[in-house]
């Protein structure tokens, strides 16, 4: 489409079951009640004045442009925060109100710099238009008075400026941070005409503030005061693109605005049901890692990682990667070859990528990195409830009154969802936190945690089989919700299990670490508060038990009765912006695409009948199968799209060494990664800016990804993927990602009636969409469970086997941080790097102190696993005990400390819990250097002429 | 190499299963069947091949069910 800005209704829709009608202008029109003159007079197909309003954000009425005339009513009441009534007579163009609208405007100009044909803002501008639209000529008090105009920008936030001389103090940035974003980081220091937009203190500017740069501000502004760097530099949009981001599982919709080829801002859309206009720092600014110089585009292959890259053709490049793993299969079998593929990619990209290992390489040995994070949640659903996914969309939060937040850090790994649980808990839901760190949702502006059970890494079982106790044995069991929607045989042995008095909090709270009465208070309040929603992240999963705790998360929402409606439900935060969709089309070994077991001989005889060609009946291998198998000398080639298992995965030696035993590895990523040190071939993939498809987010959102550039590599992945398969021997025929939907469609029931013509049409699409559910399920489990009768299942609390000791006395947990984003590869690309040079060690002061450490510090951080270096940060974040770091930078390399312990039920590595010691250092480690030497050498490019 | 002996993980592996599975009405049939639904034969035959040292009795048992009720070779 041509460019043209969002839509702008003045003031947010409101929702009613009644209806007033009106007549604006002498149009009739009719809007729920509670709508403003100002949002009706828009729906009608008029546009009043205004600059203090915009439909994001409550009323203000501070511009006083807006005025109106009401039949009856004395004055000229502002249309922003007057109420439409039924029968109201509404003029919004009058002599008076010209008059009166260019005298505001007047006072507004007068002190604003008349540079309109230089400002990046340029025909883009409110304050531009409503000057134009009030029909202003001329400033009768001139431009020499008192005025602001000398006012110094603010350019030190690295994406957008904040030029207070063009400031009309609307306020419309400080209410988007406080009501949009939740951060209460901007404020108006001074009174009258020292009335200015501060951001923090006075001695902050806006990179030294507590802002997040969500850009909420940004796109709040009427005028140029706070606009993108990039605006400036490259210009007005031409064009715009609804897309998806692909950052996060929220899966926010954006507005790419494009000049050419080149992305000039995303800009959130309004429309878009996951964000709701909503952005973060990663999503709305941090994507110039698509242009970034280390982007590789041509294909490259070498006969050894002892060897340079040799730069090669496409043709080459395939053939040479399709003849390797012909030979290792004719050598080895089919079971030495596999696949990985990425939850970064597209529902398209990973179920080609599973169709290619079954089919064309004819094993079942393929995974997807969901392996390392939300697999137990995948068992751990569809065990109790039937469909392995989260119940809820993220509207319900709406309609929380006590959020259970446990293993999750939303404000920096789901930003945008956090703000909207911010604003519910800013309306009064209580808030449970359970999590080992203090994290910024359990205290933040105008937010207190009700409680906090800052638990010992491990033992997120035993915390909610002690709530369990506590409900069963109080009587705050849901009976009824019991009895007509679960299996009473297992819910009895699970009360019985869990009401054993060595499942009391007094009896566990020895082994958790938190106080047994915050244990009951915690409990009561969840069963008795209104309607209670879990959500969760990677501190449940990533554990021993993780699929264990997923079991007993279910087991506490179905003893409350808090699924099956709005406000309540089991809501996985998932890591990446398509692990849901990566586990939907069959990335797993053991499942085919909608979770239908390999074994099952229907589901087999399906896609043998649409792929031709038989499918192994058996399970393949996990991806810490697959580096076991090929450090036993029975796993030979792999096939690897947009995963970086060399930084990603637990025990980084490990994986290297299994990487080092294959004879082919092939890479396809935008970047020569920490795993192409170890790859044969690389093959240039594609940024979801360059190519088309689909993600599918965390409340099973299924939302375009639509191109906006050409492929800087010449292919969109799918295509790479395709070029493949026919090298491979398979007739593959698509000709666009539209072609691979059908297919998914045709073959997976809960996508029956998923198309990219009914995306296009509706915006998304929640599955399941099929003749059950036609427009798809925003909430499962409304009139029962998927699976029948709720499971409930015994969860034994069973202790990890790392244990801390003389040697390693602390226990490591790791996660995220809000401006990167996974092993990195594309925020560290980008200017959020200066949110996060390097990743740091958080340790509690006492633990400092023991080891004479002071804040900065250079520390060794080891393990039975290995050790890294890394700076220490003190801090009482996290308890005495605990130590926390993240792992965005290759060169902490924080999972060289990670061990090989997993999930019982999915080899879900551990990534919570690792004991360790930490000493004072003064240098990198020797794997450390040892891993740079050979990263640098594995990295060499000889660059020949491609054909 | 890494140094990892990945028999005996797959030892731990398979009793960290019996542990998490010990309350079901049959842990043998429960530990068969989620080895059945999850790990790839090959994992099995390591397995077998390894014998039973270390092994958990309802580990060794279900093994030997894995064999009765799904056809994985014995030994």
């Amino acid at each position: 489409m041509g460019y043209e800005p969002q839509a702008d209704f003045g003031t947010p829709a409101v929702t009613a079951q009644t209806r007033v009608s009106l007549l604006i202008d002498g149009r009739a029109i009719s809007v729920p009640t509670g709508t403003t003159v100002m949002r009706a007079a828009a729906l009608a197909g008029g546009s009043i004045p205004k600059l203090c309003a915009t439909d994001t954000l409550k009323q203000f009425g501070s511009c006083r442009l807006c005025l109106v005339e009401i039949d009856g009513m004395r004055g000229t009441p502002a249309s922003c925060t007057t109420l439409a009534s039924e029968g109201m007579v509404v003029h919004t163009q009058t002599s008076r109100l010209e008059k009166l609208r260019r005298g505001v405007m007047e006072l507004y100009i007068s002190d604003h710099p008349l540079d309109c044909l230089t400002c990046s803002a340029n025909n883009d501008c409110e304050l531009q238009d409503t000057a134009a639209q009030v029909g202003l000529r001329d400033v009768r008090y001139g431009y020499q008075g008192d005025n602001h105009l000398g006012a110094a920008p603010d350019q030190s936030n690295p994406y957008f400026d904040f030029d207070p001389s063009k400031c009309i103090v609307c306020s419309r940035c400080v209410r988007a941070c406080d009501e949009v974003q939740g951060t209460f980081a901007l404020t108006i220091a001074g009174r009258g005409f020292e009335s200015k937009v501060s951001a923090g203190v006075a001695s902050d500017d806006f990179f030294s503030s507590e802002c997040v740069s969500c850009g909420a501000c940004v796109a709040a502004c009427p005028t140029a005061t706070l606009n993108e760097k990039a605006v400036t530099a490259i210009g007005k949009p031409e064009r715009a693109v609804i897309t998806t981001c692909a950052y996060c599982g929220v899966g926010c919709t954006f507005r790419a605005e494009m000049r050419g080829e080149q992305v000039v801002r995303m800009v959130p859309w309004k429309d878009g049901k996951a964000n709701r206009g909503h952005s973060c720092v990663k999503g709305r600014f941090a994507w110039g890692y698509a242009r970034h110089q280390d982007r590789i585009t041509t294909p490259m292959i070498r006969n050894a990682i002892t060897e340079p890259w040799r730069e090669v053709s496409w043709d080459e490049a395939i053939s040479f990667a399709a003849s390797e793993f012909k030979r290792i299969a004719a050598q080895h079998g089919n079971n030495a070859l596999g696949g990985i593929v990425s939850s970064r990619c597209t529902n398209e990209e990973g179920f080609l990528v599973q169709k290619l290992v079954r089919a064309g390489f004819g094993t079942n040995n393929v995974d997807t990195c969901a392996r390392v994070c939300h697999s137990p949640t995948g068992y751990g659903l569809k065990n109790t409830f039937g469909t392995s996914a989260g119940t809820q969309d993220f509207d319900s939060v709406e309609a929380c009154d006590v959020m259970l937040v446990i293993g999750a850090n939303p404000t920096d790994g789901h930003p945008v969802f956090a703000s909207r649980m911010k604003r519910r808990l800013r309306q009064g839901a209580k808030l449970i936190v359970i999590d080992p760190r203090r994290t910024d949702i359990v205290r933040s502006p105008h937010i207190e945690a009700d409680y906090h059970l800052a638990l010992r890494p491990g033992t997120n079982v035993a915390v909610l089989t002690a709530l369990a106790h506590v409900i069963v044995t109080e009587g705050l069991v849901d009976e009824a919700f019991v009895r007509d929607r679960c299996d009473q045989d297992e819910f009895r042995d699970w009360a019985e299990f869990v009401a054993d008095a060595r499942h009391s909090p007094e009896f566990l709270a020895p082994v958790i670490g938190v106080a047994a009465q915050d244990l009951r208070g915690a409990a009561r309040l969840f069963a008795t508060g209104g309607n209670g929603a879990i959500y969760y992240g990677l501190g449940v999963t990533e554990h021993s038990q993780g699929s264990s705790t997923v079991m007993a998360i279910a087991n506490l929402a179905m003893a409350t009765g808090n699924i099956g409606r709005r406000g309540v439900g089991v809501n996985p935060l998932r890591g990446q912006n398509n692990v849901q969709g990566a586990c939907d089309m069959g990335s797993f070994p053991h499942e085919l695409s909608g979770y239908r077991h390999v074994s099952d001989p229907a589901a087999r005889a399906l896609f043998e009948a649409e792929w031709g060609v038989p499918i192994d009946p058996e399970p393949g291998l996990r991806i810490p199968n697959m580096l076991d198998a090929a450090t036993d000398g029975l796993f030979k080639g792999i096939y690897i799209q947009g995963e970086d298992i060399l930084q990603s995965d637990p025990d980084t030696r490990h994986v290297a060494a299994g990487l080092a035993a294959m004879e082919c590895v092939i890479v396809q990523d935008l970047f020569l990664n920490e795993t192409a040190n170890y790859a044969h071939v690389f093959l240039p993939g594609s940024t979801f800016l360059e190519k088309s498809g689909t993600f599918t987010n965390a409340e099973r959102r299924i939302q375009m990804v639509r191109k906006v550039m050409e492929p800087l590599n010449g292919f969109e992945d799918w295509q790479v993927t395709q070029a493949l398969a026919r090298a491979m021997g398979l007739d593959w025929n698509y000709t666009h990602a539209r072609e691979i939907m059908d297919e998914i469609a045709r073959l997976t029931p809960t996508f029956a009636g998923v198309s990219f013509a009914r995306l296009d049409a509706e915006g998304s699409l929640q599955w399941p969409v099929n003749a059950a559910f036609p427009d798809g399920a925003p909430i499962m489990h409304v009139d029962g469970f998927v699976r029948g009768k709720g499971k409930f299942v015994v969860t034994d609390y069973v202790p990890t086997d790392e244990r801390t000791g003389p040697r390693y006395p602390l226990l490591l947990t790791t996660g995220r941080i809000l401006s990167q984003y996974n092993v990195g590869a594309q925020t560290r690309r980008t200017e959020n790097a200066r949110w996060h040079l390097e990743d740091v060690l958080e340790i509690h002061p006492s633990d400092a102190e023991n080891r004479g450490l002071r804040d900065g510090d250079w520390v060794r951080l080891a393990s039975r696993a290995g050790e890294t270096t890394l700076r220490a940060q003190i801090t009482d974040r996290v308890a005495p005990g605990v130590v926390y770091t993240t792992f965005h930078h290759p060169t902490t390399q924080a999972n060289v400390v990670t061990t090989d312990n997993s999930d019982w039920a999915t080899n879900c590595p551990e990534y919570k819990v690792t004991a360790v010691q930490v000493t004072p250092s003064n240098g990198p480690s020797q794997w450390q250097l040892d891993y740079d030497a050979q990263s640098d050498a594995a990295r060499r490019i000889t660059a020949t002429a491609a054909e | 190499m890494s140094g990892v002996d990945t028999t005996a993980k797959l030892v731990r592996m398979i009793n960290q299963i019996v542990r998490n599975l010990l309350h079901d009405k049959d842990p043998v049939g429960a530990v068969a069947g989620h080895v059945h639904a999850f790990w790839s034969p090959r994992m099995v035959q390591q397995l077998r091949a390894h014998g039973s040292d270390g092994l958990d009795p309802v580990a060794i048992a279900a093994l030997e069910r894995l064999g009765q009720d799904h056809g994985h070779a014995a030994g």
